[in-house]
């Protein structure tokens, strides 16, 4: 999602915000009581439209923190928080990147919320091999799974990157395997906006749902910002398939299902995390119900692992919610202060710190929040979990959360 | 057949909308020769307009039919103030000026009224647009071909806008001076023709139709977003040179005309062009193609002469 919908929202660039919260970093000489002081770094945009998510994120770090610093989980070290403001903006990501990188205290960095930000943070954080975990990046290229697609193999970008989400290119088998396994779909109809995001995801859902034996249409394509799919619906119709699968966003899936169904062709429409949102509802009315669409993650309540996580951020009285990334991002903290410990606990410093600590995260595997965490060779979660929602009486609810294999 | 036939409705029903709006460039061009690219921002405006009227002005529980009056003359001020004061301000300095001149201001108008609407309406989604007229509500037309009733509207708006116009300019006195200006202001002038005045009600008649088209867009589709304006401009602008610019039947002509191949290219061309995304490039094809043999398109007049 993050590669692509959320990135388009843009954030007012607030620098001055990002300057006032950067003063309270560069702690690293040792405080009272022989203690050393090592530093956790978050890049997020914590001002802006995405201003809750970031700070959702920061404070899931802030409380890991917090909580090894009262379990002394690693010995001998007071660990703070350095949390930058990307302001949702690759270049100001670059810069508070660097900024983290020349902080010789900073043995580990939580973020960025996107995938976009993420391009430019990534190469900063690897040339210091400096460990840095996303919870929320779900653009493919971040850990070279873009190669999987055309059949090459797999080379990793980023030695120093991991991500704790699953990644957009299993969202189309995840929701293929949903409609034909579970909805026992027949005949299933395509259309995408041609665009890189709505494309990937209805190719993926088309070959998954013809490999689990569905009938699958000849795609149709339709433009972005067009508004009348008379045309299309009554072609559609013709066809009578029994199911509809959108690659694409919200503004054109609302129309298409809202005049399908006026048409009297009422089947279900589905679609990616690009359709999951409230104003397709607006838009759709109740003509929505009955839609579905595919999300990256779980819902946090719903995650027994999660329980615990949920009860103590609620006693920390943060300010803005958990959700959506909060639990990842206390579970990246969590993989980083594990790694920490190990390494400091050899005796490591400086550089040879940063490696230990990088090498460690990749070896990772202890019970989170959100699950398991754990990361294979390239960086990404063994983890991979989704979520599929259904429009139930004007409202996305998740009706299955599974982890894909 | 029936696909067929549904096709067609479908394609007479987009071209509604392309013709009401080309109505407004054609107009425009006939008189003074300017290609208004803010047209299409005005057809947006006539949206929100009406989109305003409805949600802030109206009391709820307003009876449907005085509702749609209400929001199609609210949709109207919107649309007729904008067009006025762009003539005024934006236009008619530039009246003795080049050609590209004028043809820029509009570029400028056009984004300009777009980022203003943004502002006013700060979301990054379409805003959703009450639907007055249920789209379910289907009128069967025989043989299997239905037409829902806001698209019936939507196709008895754009004829009843283009009769009302065309005998408007044959037959009132405005519309003769409408007609004299267009054939020669200067002598128009010298018989006592407020040229100035005629300019603008051309502009006047243009953003009402524009309003109208704006009004049965929302109703049609449920939704008006800033940007709707534009692609809708660039449609109806072919639209008006497919039937021959400066023409007011040849605007609507064309306008059906490219409803209607936008449609069927859909459903019908062959495989690796086929689709939705395809129809507007069948779109230029027919333009080309017309142009190749009736360089002032299908109505247009022979104006070699023309010193």
């Amino acid at each position: 999602m993050h590669s692509s919908r959320i990135v388009r929202v843009g954030a007012p660039l607030i620098i001055v915000g990002a300057l006032a919260l950067s003063s309270c970093s560069s702690k690293s000489e040792g405080s009272g009581g022989g203690n050393k002081t090592l530093t956790i770094g978050v890049v997020a945009p914590l001002s802006g439209d995405l201003s809750a998510v970031g700070n959702g994120i920061k404070n899931g770090v802030d409380l890991a923190i917090k909580q090894a610093n009262a379990a002394k989980t690693v010995k001998g070290v007071t660990l703070v928080l350095d949390a930058q403001d990307d302001t949702a903006k690759a270049d100001v990501g670059a810069t508070v990147a660097a900024k983290l990188v020349a902080e010789s205290s900073v043995v580990g960095v939580v973020g960025p919320l996107n995938s976009s930000v993420a391009k430019s943070v990534a190469p900063v954080m690897a040339s210091a091999n400096l460990a840095i975990i996303s919870p929320s990046n779900s653009g493919v290229d971040l850990t070279g799974r873009g190669a999987l697609a055309t059949g090459t193999t797999q080379t990793r970008p980023y030695k120093s990157y991991f991500r704790v989400c699953a990644t957009d290119d299993i969202q189309g088998p995840f929701a293929a395997d949903y409609a034909v396994k579970d909805l026992k779909v027949k005949k299933v109809a395509i259309v995408h906006d041609k665009k890189a995001y709505g494309q990937g995801l209805a190719e993926a859902f088309a070959k998954q749902a013809k490999a689990d034996g569905a009938t699958v249409l000849k795609t149709e394509t339709i433009n972005p910002g067009d508004k009348d799919f008379s045309a299309l619906v009554t072609k559609l119709k013709s066809e009578s398939p029994d199911f509809l699968f959108y690659g694409g966003e919200y503004p054109e899936a609302s129309l298409i299902t809202k005049q399908m169904k006026s048409a009297g062709l009422n089947i279900p429409l589905m679609g990616g995390d690009g359709v999951d949102a409230a104003d397709y509802i607006k838009i759709a009315g109740a003509q929505a119900n009955g839609d579905y669409a595919t999300a990256l993650g779980a819902p946090t309540d719903k995650l027994a692992s999660a329980a615990q996580f949920l009860t103590d951020y609620k006693a920390q009285n943060y300010k803005d919610p958990a959700d959506p990334y909060g639990a990842a991002a206390y579970d990246s903290a969590n993989a980083i202060i594990k790694a920490l410990a190990k390494a400091y606990g050899e005796g490591k410093t400086g550089q040879a710190l940063r490696d230990e600590i990088t090498k460690e995260v990749g070896d990772s595997n202890f019970q989170g929040a959100t699950g398991t965490i754990s990361f294979d060779q390239f960086g990404d979660t063994n983890n991979k979990v989704l979520t599929v929602y259904k429009v139930t009486s004007g409202a996305f609810v998740p009706v299955k959360t599974d982890s894909f294999k | 057949m029936q696909l067929f036939m549904q096709q067609l409705v479908n394609g007479v029903v987009l071209g509604a909308t392309y013709g009401l709006v080309a109505l407004g460039y054609t107009m425009v061009y006939g008189i003074v020769q300017l290609i208004n690219f803010a047209h299409g921002e005005i057809f947006m405006l006539g949206g929100f307009g009406a989109l305003f009227t409805y949600t802030v002005l109206l009391p709820s529980g307003t009876p449907v039919v005085l509702a749609l009056i209400l929001m199609l003359l609210g949709g109207m001020a919107v649309s007729v103030t904008a067009a006025v004061i762009m003539e005024r301000f934006a236009y008619r300095p530039l009246r003795g000026a080049p050609r590209l001149a004028p043809l820029i201001t509009a570029l400028g108008v056009s984004i300009f009224l777009q980022e203003l609407v943004r502002n006013f309406y700060p979301a990054k989604s379409p805003r959703p647009f009450p639907q007055l007229i249920p789209p379910d509500y289907l009128i069967n037309l025989g043989g299997g071909v239905t037409i829902n009733a806001p698209k019936l509207v939507t196709v008895i708006a754009a004829v009843v806008g283009m009769v009302a116009l065309s005998t408007f300019v044959r037959r009132s006195r405005t519309g003769r001076a409408m007609q004299a200006t267009a054939q020669d202001p200067d002598t128009a002038r010298l018989m006592g023709i407020d040229t100035d005045r005629i300019i603008v009600t051309a502009f006047v008649l243009g953003a009402s139709l524009a309003a109208v088209s704006g009004l049965s867009n929302g109703l049609q589709f449920g939704t008006v977003d800033p940007r709707m304006g534009a692609l809708t401009g660039v449609k109806a602008f072919t639209a008006a040179v497919l039937g021959g610019i400066g023409n007011i039947s040849g605007a609507v002509l064309g306008g059906f005309l490219l409803g209607i191949v936008e449609v069927m290219a859909t459903q019908y061309a062959p495989s690796p062009l086929s689709g939705g995304a395809w129809a507007n490039a069948w779109g230029f094809v027919v333009l080309i193609l017309v142009l190749v043999f009736r360089p002032n398109g299908l109505l247009g007049e022979r104006v070699a002469a023309r010193a």
